[in-house]
C-alpha cells in the first residue's frame, strides 16, 4: 500500500514520491497558508535550526522564496552563493559539503546546474536536503506549488487536464510536473517542436503534440515554461519569433482557451516571447497565486523533513 | 628455462583442441603439447580440474603511463592484467604527450620491461597529438614496435583523412581502429540519449553518434579495401551495420567490452560516476543484440577499455567526471558469468573472442593458440570459481568500477607470460 504520511529526511524529487505522500506535503503546506496573512508572520517551528542555501546558479525568486519560508519558520539562515565561496577556487562539491556538515547544519538547500548533484550529496550528509532545482532533472518544490495551485483553482488534480507548453527537454520544472502530475491522475499533453519536446517523454506516460491550436481549447491548465533565449544559437529552433509564433500565448491564442482554464507560469516570464504582457496579467493569469503558493509549500517542507508531523502542536 | 604446465584442459581454438593435455614451455615458447609430458629440469605447474587457455590478450587497455601516472602506470596496470588472466595488452596512444612519435613507442617498451608483468603492446595515434589534422609517421611507429594505430578517445572525423589513413596504413599490415563517434550528435552528452536521459534530465549521446561512424568506416573499408577494427561497440545498430558488411567480405573487425552485455543506462538513476564511460551503456535492446553479435560472431573480440580515474575525479558532479571505468580485472569474471555461464559462448568461443581474435586483427602469428612454437603466454581458469568483486582488492591504481559487490563464476587462477608464472593463486 503507498504511504499516505510523508515524513522523508530529504526531499530531491517528485519521482520518488507516492500520490499520498504528495497530498500529505499539499495539505500540510494549506494549513501553512495561513501563517503569511497573520500580522506576526513567525512561526517558531525551525527555532534553533540551522539552514543552509547553497545556490549554484543564479537565482532571485527561488531563494528569496526558500528564504522567506525559513525566516517565517524562525530558522537561522546561511546563504551561499556559488560566485566567491571556495568553489571558483577549485574545491570540490564534497569537500564544500563536508564542511558544511562540520558545522552540524540540519537542512541544506542546494541548487546545482548538474543533475543529480543533491542525489549524490544525500548518500553522505547527515542534514536534510531540500532540492531547489538540480540541472535539468527536478525542481520538486516548484513541482508541488504548481499541484497546489491547480488543485486551489480547480478543485482536484484527477483527470485534470494539463498543457505542459515550450522547452519540455531543458526543464527541471517540467519534469517535476510530469511526475506530481501523473502521479495524481492527471492527464499530462506536452507542447513544443520535437527538438524541445523529443518522443521519449511518452514512456514517462505523457502525451505530445507539436500543435499548440489543437489542445488549447481543451485543456484546463496551460503551464507556459521560460523559453532560454540561447537556445535558439543551438538550432533547437530557428528563431524566437517563429518560437513565439508557434508556441507563444499571445493575445489571439487566448481567445482560443476555455473560460475556466488557467494560465501558470514558473517564472521569470519573457514577456512578449512565451507570453504577452496581457496574458501574464490577465484574468486566466494565476501567476501571483503560484509565487504565494511556493512559501506555503517550501514552508511544509520544511515543517515535514524536520520530523514536523510529530510536532503539530507548535503551529 | 623450463615450465610444465601438466593436468588441465587445454582448449585451442586455432587447433579447435579440448582435451586434457601437457604444456611443455622451453626458452619462452611451447615446444610441445601433449599426453603426459615427462619434463626433466622442469618446473611442474599442476592445474589439475582447471582449464588452460592461450594467453588472453586485452586488444584496448589505457595504462596511462607516461602523463597520468596517478591514475595508472604500466607497472600497476599490468599487474592488473595478469591478475585478471591477460598476458598480453594493447595500450591506447592517448597518453600525455601522445603517442605519435618513435620515442614514446621506446619509452613504453623500455617501462614495460623494465616494470611491466604482462606482454605490452602501444598502438600509436593515427593523427600528430590526435588533433584529426595530419597523419603521423605510421611507417616509423610501425618499425618501433607499434601494433595498431588509433586515435581513441577521439574518432577521426574528417572522412578524407580517414580514408588515407586506411589507405596508408594498410601497406604495412597494421589495423586501424576507430573510436566511432560522431562528436556533433554527442555534443555535451554525458549518457545514452534515450527514454533514460530524458527521465533524468542528463543530456544524451544518440546511438547514431556511433552509427554514423560505424556506417562511414565500413564504407570506407570498401572503397580501400583497407582493415579497419571497430573499438568499443555498443549498440544494437552498429551490431547490425557490422554483420552486413562481414557478409559483403568487407574487411572489417569489431570488438565489444563487458560493461556492454552487462549492464544498461538504466544503471545511470544513482547519479553514480562508475557509470559514466564512452561510448555510454545503452538500453537493454542494445545489450541482447551485443550478446547476439558476440554468439554468432559478428563481434570478434572483447577488450575491456580499462580507462583508470582516481577517487576525486569521479567523486564529483555527474556531468563534471571524467568518461571511463577499469576493467582488466572483471572482464574474464564478466564474461565467463554472463556469457559461458549463460550458454552465450562455449568456451572455444570464449577462446577465441579473448585470445584467437585479438591475436588475428593484430597480426600476432603466435599468439592466441598453443601449438609448437607458440609464444608461452598461458591463462588458467577456475571456471566455476565463485568471488565478490571488492574495491580493496584491485591492484589497478585506481578503483572506478561500477563491478564492485558482483558476484562473479569463473577466475583467472594462473597467468604465465613468456614461460614465466606471473601469477598464480594455486599455491
Amino acid at each position: 500500500m503507498a504511504k499516505k504520511v510523508w515524513n522523508g529526511k530529504n526531499l530531491l524529487g517528485l519521482e520518488e514520491l507516492s500520490a499520498g505522500e504528495i497530498i500529505h506535503i499539499l495539505d500540510t503546506a494549506e494549513s501553512f497558508r495561513e501563517i503569511s496573512t497573520r500580522s506576526i508572520k513567525k512561526v517558531p517551528v525551525l527555532r534553533g535550526k540551522t539552514v543552509v542555501n547553497l545556490f549554484f546558479e543564479p537565482s532571485t525568486r527561488t531563494r528569496t522564496s526558500f528564504e522567506i519560508a525559513e525566516k517565517r519558520m524562525s530558522a537561522d539562515i546561511v546563504n551561499v552563493a556559488a560566485l566567491g565561496s571556495s568553489l571558483t577556487k577549485g574545491e570540490t562539491l564534497i569537500d564544500t559539503v563536508k564542511n558544511l556538515a562540520a558545522y552540524k547544519i540540519d537542512i541544506l538547500v542546494i541548487r546545482h546546474s548538474v543533475s543529480g548533484a543533491p542525489h549524490m550529496l544525500a548518500k553522505r550528509l547527515d542534514a536534510s536536503i531540500v532540492n531547489a532545482g538540480d540541472g535539468l532533472h527536478e525542481h520538486p518544490t516548484q513541482g508541488l506549488l504548481d499541484i497546489f495551485t491547480m488543485r486551489q483553482k480547480k478543485g482536484k488534480i484527477e483527470g485534470l487536464k494539463v498543457a505542459i507548453v515550450g522547452d519540455v527537454l531543458h526543464s527541471r520544472v517540467a519534469r517535476s510536473n510530469i511526475w506530481g502530475l501523473s502521479k495524481l491522475g492527471a492527464e499530462i499533453i506536452l507542447v513544443g517542436p520535437p527538438t524541445l519536446v523529443p518522443r521519449e517523454f511518452e514512456d514517462m506516460g505523457v502525451k505530445i503534440v507539436h500543435n499548440f491550436d489543437d489542445v488549447i481549447g481543451e485543456v484546463d491548465v496551460i503551464n507556459m515554461l521560460r523559453i532560454q533565449l540561447e537556445r535558439q544559437n543551438k538550432n533547437l529552433f530557428p528563431s524566437l519569433r517563429e518560437y513565439s509564433n508557434l508556441f507563444g500565448l499571445d493575445d489571439r491564442r487566448i481567445k482560443k482557451i476555455r473560460p475556466d482554464a488557467i494560465v501558470m507560469h514558473p517564472g521569470p516570464i519573457n514577456r512578449g516571447i512565451e507570453m504577452s504582457a496581457s496574458v501574464a496579467d490577465g484574468p486566466f493569469s494565476v501567476i501571483l497565486d503560484q509565487v504565494t503558493n511556493g512559501l506555503a509549500v517550501r514552508m511544509a517542507v520544511f515543517f515535514l523533513v524536520n520530523g514536523g508531523s510529530k510536532i503539530r502542536s507548535m503551529l | 628455462m623450463k615450465l610444465l604446465i601438466k593436468g588441465g584442459r587445454v582448449i585451442d581454438p586455432k587447433g579447435v583442441i579440448d582435451d586434457n593435455l601437457d604444456i611443455l614451455i622451453e626458452n619462452r615458447v611451447v615446444t610441445k603439447l601433449g599426453k603426459s609430458i615427462k619434463g626433466t629440469g622442469c618446473k611442474v605447474l599442476n592445474v589439475k580440474g582447471h582449464v588452460v587457455f592461450p594467453g588472453l590478450i586485452d586488444m584496448h587497455v589505457h595504462l596511462r603511463e607516461p602523463g597520468r601516472e596517478d591514475q595508472e602506470t604500466i607497472e600497476t596496470g599490468t599487474r592488473a592484467a595478469v591478475k585478471g588472466g591477460f598476458s598480453s595488452v594493447v595500450c591506447m596512444g592517448n597518453t600525455e604527450p601522445p603517442v605519435d612519435n618513435e620515442g614514446i613507442v621506446g619509452l613504453i617498451y623500455a617501462q614495460a620491461r623494465d616494470t611491466g608483468s604482462a606482454n605490452v603492446f602501444p598502438a600509436a595515434c593515427i593523427t600528430m597529438g590526435k588533433k584529426g589534422e595530419t597523419l603521423t609517421e605510421i611507417g616509423s611507429l610501425k618499425k618501433a614496435g607499434a601494433v595498431a594505430i588509433s586515435d581513441d578517445g577521439n574518432c577521426v572525423m574528417n572522412s578524407n583523412l580517414m580514408r588515407r589513413a586506411l589507405e596508408y596504413a594498410s601497406m604495412f599490415k597494421i589495423p586501424v581502429i576507430d573510436h566511432c563517434e560522431d562528436v556533433s550528435l554527442s555534443g555535451d552528452g554525458v549518457m545514452n540519449f534515450g527514454s533514460e536521459s530524458v527521465r533524468l534530465g542528463l543530456k544524451g549521446i544518440p546511438a547514431a553518434s556511433e552509427e554514423v561512424i560505424v556506417a562511414r568506416d565500413i564504407i570506407l573499408s570498401a572503397m580501400t579495401g583497407a582493415h579497419v577494427h571497430l573499438a568499443h561497440i555498443s549498440t544494437a545498430g552498429s551490431v547490425d551495420l557490422i554483420r552486413e558488411a562481414k557478409a559483403k567480405s568487407i574487411n572489417v573487425t569489431a570488438e565489444t567490452a563487458p560493461h556492454y552485455f552487462t549492464l544498461t543506462d538504466e544503471s545511470l538513476k544513482t547519479f553514480n560516476t562508475n557509470f559514466k564511460m564512452k561510448p555510454p551503456l545503452r538500453t537493454e535492446k542494445d545489450r541482447k543484440a551485443i550478446l547476439k553479435g558476440l554468439k554468432d560472431g559478428t563481434i570478434d573480440a572483447i577488450a575491456s577499455d580499462h580507462a583508470p580515474h582516481v577517487k576525486h575525479e569521479k567523486d564529483v558532479e555527474f556531468n563534471f567526471a571524467p568518461f571511463g571505468i577499469i576493467g582488466l580485472e572483471t572482464s574474464v569474471g564478466l564474461s565467463m558469468t554472463s556469457l559461458y555461464h549463460k550458454k552465450i559462448l562455449t568456451l572455444m568461443q570464449f577462446a577465441e573472442r579473448l585470445s584467437l581474435n585479438p591475436a588475428g586483427i593484430l597480426n600476432f602469428k603466435n599468439k592466441g593458440h598453443l601449438s609448437e612454437g607458440a609464444d608461452g603466454d598461458v591463462t588458467v581458469l577456475d571456471i566455476d570459481k565463485e568471488w565478490t568483486v571488492k574495491e580493496e582488492d584491485f591492484v589497478s591504481r585506481s578503483a572506478n568500477s561500477p563491478f564492485v559487490g558482483w558476484k562473479m563464476k569463473g577466475k583467472a587462477v594462473v597467468t604465465v607470460v613468456s614461460g614465466k608464472v606471473v601469477y598464480n593463486e594455486l599455491s
